[in-house]
């Protein structure tokens, strides 16, 4: 089986291991991620402002990408990425004047209407791989290992876009169980890293991160799985300077929900570059003779 | 050009300007606003010199390939914006003409001997590249079609060979950077992608470097200096008299008498 599948640029640089796992362990279950061809950035992030269409332009081009090479579904897994695209998809389904001016602007494309389906990775290996079938297929269960799902903002956010209702991560408990993982219930799995104010405003940063690590500390979570590449920075690469500023008492192992697939697929630890985590991952894993 | 004229024959260039042959047919342009009838054949950079302008900057080769001559025009009854060189597109009915000599793009400055080959080196030369809002008019701009969203978003993706690949074709004409809403210098990015990626990306051809090792050993010098040393007439005599592969040769097979620099 083949998909329609749209990276994103940090998937293709600081996020690689995101990337490079899903597509071994998508391999190991016959399902080939066709990358769209002449894919721009996403946007990042979707403008809230009601009359900045030109912000607009970005993810409806992608979307226009899907549609002219023959898709009628495409699968993402970067949340931001899965975020933009879906509001965007949802504005040009729905509002009809908007619609016809992002589309009379973008006059040298074909027309768009919302006609692709924007899919979360999670949500196209439940449709479409199952649950039963998946814990099939594992052959390096995580046994023992007590993980929790960490959903950030914007995989629920708004919830017309959600891959489900806010406050349920039924989603991500049930893909990681199907990995023969023991989920924790985790209270804190859709507080915010932090995000983007990283940039201008670290301590409120590090002050978010660090209070999200010593919930899942004290809720006794030995690593935490998550689906944005800016929620990895912010609360697995930064883990050390938490540390260091005592804002943490114990690091907690982070990973992309797909390096936890491929591992428990039995893929080649290699191929998920382990390297590009903060370096208690691996550990983890080694330790647990997971890899 | 004057009005009450117009009735006897087409109001064309005359006195010092090009003089039509009879029964040449003309078409109008609008030069900056100011109708001119112009041969029909001819490109636009001709046809503005036709009618009595002198380019002494934005003119190059004239062959389509300095990339000096991009020009912006329009066509009556319709909202487009067309891009061309001027020195390779023909004139159309009541186009309407004028000639950018020049248009400001910043080139960043690096040193090709310490500049680290990732495009974090390159994101950190122009940060203008995350203005990028995908609205494509830099691609529509391309007189050469080059897809310069493409490689602007191959940057972003940090994917130097890709954007390398991609802008290939640019003669760093510079009107991609003019139509740019987050005013970007495409056509600088670009080149600097495709520089490092020549410099420290791209695989090495590894006959080039033995080459140039041997030309640097003095392995060619004796044959250079008996070149130096010879007589015209010898020269002449010692390049009709030279070996020559034949045409049709196969590939590989054909070998000269004389093997001393193989």
């Amino acid at each position: 089986m083949k998909i329609k599948y749209y990276p994103g640029c940090t998937l293709k640089s600081k996020a690689k291991n995101f990337e490079d796992a899903a597509i071994a362990s998508l391999k190991e279950l016959d399902i080939e991620l066709e990358e769209i061809d002449r894919w721009n950035c996403c946007g990042v992030v979707y403008s809230l402002a009601d009359d900045d269409l030109i912000h607009m332009v970005a993810p409806v081009r992608n979307l226009i990408r899907v549609k002219e090479q023959g898709g009628d579904k495409v699968v993402i897994l970067c949340s931001m990425c899965y975020n933009t695209l879906s509001r965007a998809n949802l504005l040009m389904k729905e509002d009809e004047e908007k619609r016809n001016t992002i589309n009379s602007f973008m006059d040298e494309e074909i027309d768009y209407s919302g006609e692709v389906k924007v899919l979360h990775l999670l949500t196209f290996l439940k449709e479409e791989v199952g649950w039963d079938n998946l814990r099939e297929k594992v052959s390096n269960p995580l046994k023992g290992l007590k993980v929790a799902p960490y959903y950030g903002c914007t995989l629920q956010r708004p919830r017309e876009v959600g891959i489900e209702p806010l406050g349920s991560f039924e989603l991500m408990t049930e893909f990681l169980e199907a990995l023969g993982a023991d989920v924790v219930k985790f209270s804190a799995a859709d507080l915010c890293c932090g995000s983007y104010q990283v940039v201008g405003n670290e301590g409120v940063v590090l002050d978010a991160s660090a209070k999200i690590l010593n919930i899942a500390d004290s809720e006794k979570v030995e690593a935490l799985a998550t689906s944005c590449p800016l929620c990895e920075f912010n609360l697995g690469k930064r883990q050390g300077l938490l540390m260091e500023e005592k804002k943490i008492k114990k690091e907690i192992p982070t990973f992309y929900f797909t390096q936890l697939l491929a591992v428990a697929l039995g893929i080649d630890p290699e191929v998920c570059r382990f390297d590009l985590n903060a370096s208690a991952s691996l550990e983890l894993l080694k330790t647990r003779n997971y890899s | 050009m004057a009005e009450k004229s117009s009735k006897q024959a087409p109001r064309v260039a005359t006195g010092d300007r090009a003089i039509l042959p009879e029964g040449a047919s003309t078409i109008p342009v609008y030069v900056m606003g100011k109708k001119y009838e112009v041969p029909e054949s001819l490109t636009i950079m001709k046809a503005m010199e036709f009618v009595g302008f002198k380019f002494i900057r934005g003119a190059g080769c004239r062959g389509g390939i300095c990339g000096a001559c991009p020009t912006v025009y329009r066509k009556a009854g319709d909202y487009k914006i067309y891009f061309g060189l001027a020195c390779q597109t023909v004139v159309e009915p009541d186009m309407f003409l004028a000639q950018i000599p020049f248009y400001p793009a910043n080139r960043a400055k690096f040193d090709m001997e310490t500049i680290e080959p990732t495009a974090e080196a390159i994101h950190a030369l122009y940060p203008e590249l995350f203005r990028c809002v995908a609205c494509n008019s830099c691609t529509k701009a391309c007189p050469m079609d080059v897809d310069v969203l493409g490689y602007i978003s191959a940057m972003k993706q940090g994917n130097i060979a890709k954007a390398a690949e991609i802008s290939f074709d640019c003669i760093q004409c510079g009107l991609c950077a003019s139509r740019c809403m987050g005013e970007l210098p495409q056509y600088h990015i670009g080149q600097l992608a495709r520089r490092v990626y020549a410099r420290y990306i791209q695989p090495k051809a590894d006959h080039l470097r033995k080459r140039v090792e041997e030309i640097n050993s003095g392995k060619y010098d004796k044959m250079l200096e008996d070149l130096v040393a010879m007589s015209k007439e010898e020269l002449e005599k010692h390049y009709t008299e030279r070996e020559r592969e034949p045409d049709l040769a196969s590939p590989g097979e054909w070998k000269p008498q004389d093997t001393q620099y193989l």
